[in-house]
């Protein structure tokens, strides 16, 4: 761990952080009546947007940091699993699937002795 | 225009402001702010100090853009590769707000308030303002949005500011399962909230890639799930669109 609380953090969070994610608000508010919601661009943004915050979301449950690093890998697949049968079950409420899924993990891990 | 000739019986702007304030009391703020203490906790596990964390909150606000700056952060990644992952993860707001703009602005309103507005625009208050502004009359469209969406930003600063120093005394089971609320509750707002197949499609795609691109190309797994897996879930919907003979 190479980071520094200093005034560069700042700095690094205000580029990579506040510029990085406010030019796309601020090209949205341009963009605003003018953007074709049925272009194929527009498509293809949605997809890559999408599928980089699934990669995320992946990467968080086959390579978690901290207390679920020692946890078993199907336990948190496993979790998932049930929270996605909820979910689809339960007309996709979201509140469903995530009760679900942090009540099999939160039992799984219980079980296990952590 | 014939809302203007009763403007007097809508209520007033600090009416609707604080009409917009109530969201907070709603399900998808109360997932929302438990969503917060995960990302307190994924913070501190990464070593972001408590003010870098809370001005992280006030200045990126969307979840998933502060997970992968921490992220980046935590994997020592430099400020242009932290900027591309970053600014990639949050290309989606453009269509978001660019969605949201025509439903809120009234003939009157300046570009600089929609600039503000649009700063309060994440998955959470975007699925909250295009729910409820259509219950909002259109001349305290923005005001309402602004209610909602300072609350929101300003009751999650607070949670990550006071929470820091406690997310570390947690029992392990509940600081796991805050871990974990953070990827599910993304899986299931995204979902439901994604009115397109290529959402579904890609979501589907960037789960199956994710773990495969960190296990072999680690250095650049973000943007290969996010490029090559956003293009194979585009290909794959216009596939699909051939199949059911629609244009394309």
């Amino acid at each position: 761990m190479n980071w520094q609380p200093d005034a560069w953090g700042y700095v690094f969070i205000a580029i990579a952080g506040f510029l990085a994610t406010d030019i796309w608000r601020w090209l949205g508010v341009v963009a605003g009546r003018r953007l074709r919601e049925d272009s194929e661009v527009l498509n293809w943004v949605r997809a890559v947007a999408t599928a980089l915050v699934a990669g995320v979301v992946s990467k968080l449950i086959v390579f978690p940091t901290g207390v679920l690093e020692s946890s078993p890998l199907w336990l948190r697949v496993g979790s998932i699993a049930v929270g996605a049968l909820a979910f689809f079950l339960g007309r996709q409420v979201p509140a469903i699937g995530i009760v679900s899924a942090i009540a099999f993990l939160g039992a799984g891990l219980y079980l296990l002795g952590f | 225009m014939a809302y203007s000739a009763d403007r007097d019986g809508e209520g007033t702007a600090g009416f609707w402001f604080l009409k917009g304030m109530q969201g907070i009391f709603s399900l998808p703020a109360s997932i929302l702010l438990i969503s917060f203490v995960g990302f307190t906790a994924f913070a501190q596990q990464s070593g972001v100090p408590v003010d870098q964390a809370v001005f992280m909150t006030g200045i990126v606000w969307a979840l998933p853009a502060k997970l992968i700056l921490v992220g980046s952060i935590q994997s020592g990644a430099n400020l242009f590769a932290a900027f591309v992952a970053v600014t990639l993860s949050s290309i989606r707001l453009m269509p978001m707000v660019a969605a949201l703009i025509p439903e809120i602005r009234a003939e009157k309103t300046r570009t600089f308030v929609l600039l503000i507005v649009s700063h309060l625009i994440a998955v959470t208050a975007w699925v909250m303002a295009m729910e409820r502004v259509q219950h909002v009359p259109r001349p305290h469209r923005v005001t309402y949005v602004l209610g909602l969406g300072m609350t929101l930003v300003i009751a999650n600063m607070i949670v990550v500011g006071t929470l820091y120093q406690y997310v570390a005394e947690f029992p392990p089971i509940v600081a796991g399962c805050l871990f974990f609320l953070t990827p599910v509750y993304f899986l299931a707002s995204i979902w439901s909230s994604g009115r397109h197949p290529v959402i579904h499609i890609a979501l589907v795609v960037g789960l199956l890639l994710g773990p495969l691109a960190t296990l072999y190309a680690p250095d650049f797994d973000l943007l290969l799930s996010g490029i090559v897996g956003g293009t194979l879930a585009w290909g794959l919907d216009v596939l699909r669109r051939r199949r059911l003979g629609g244009r394309v």
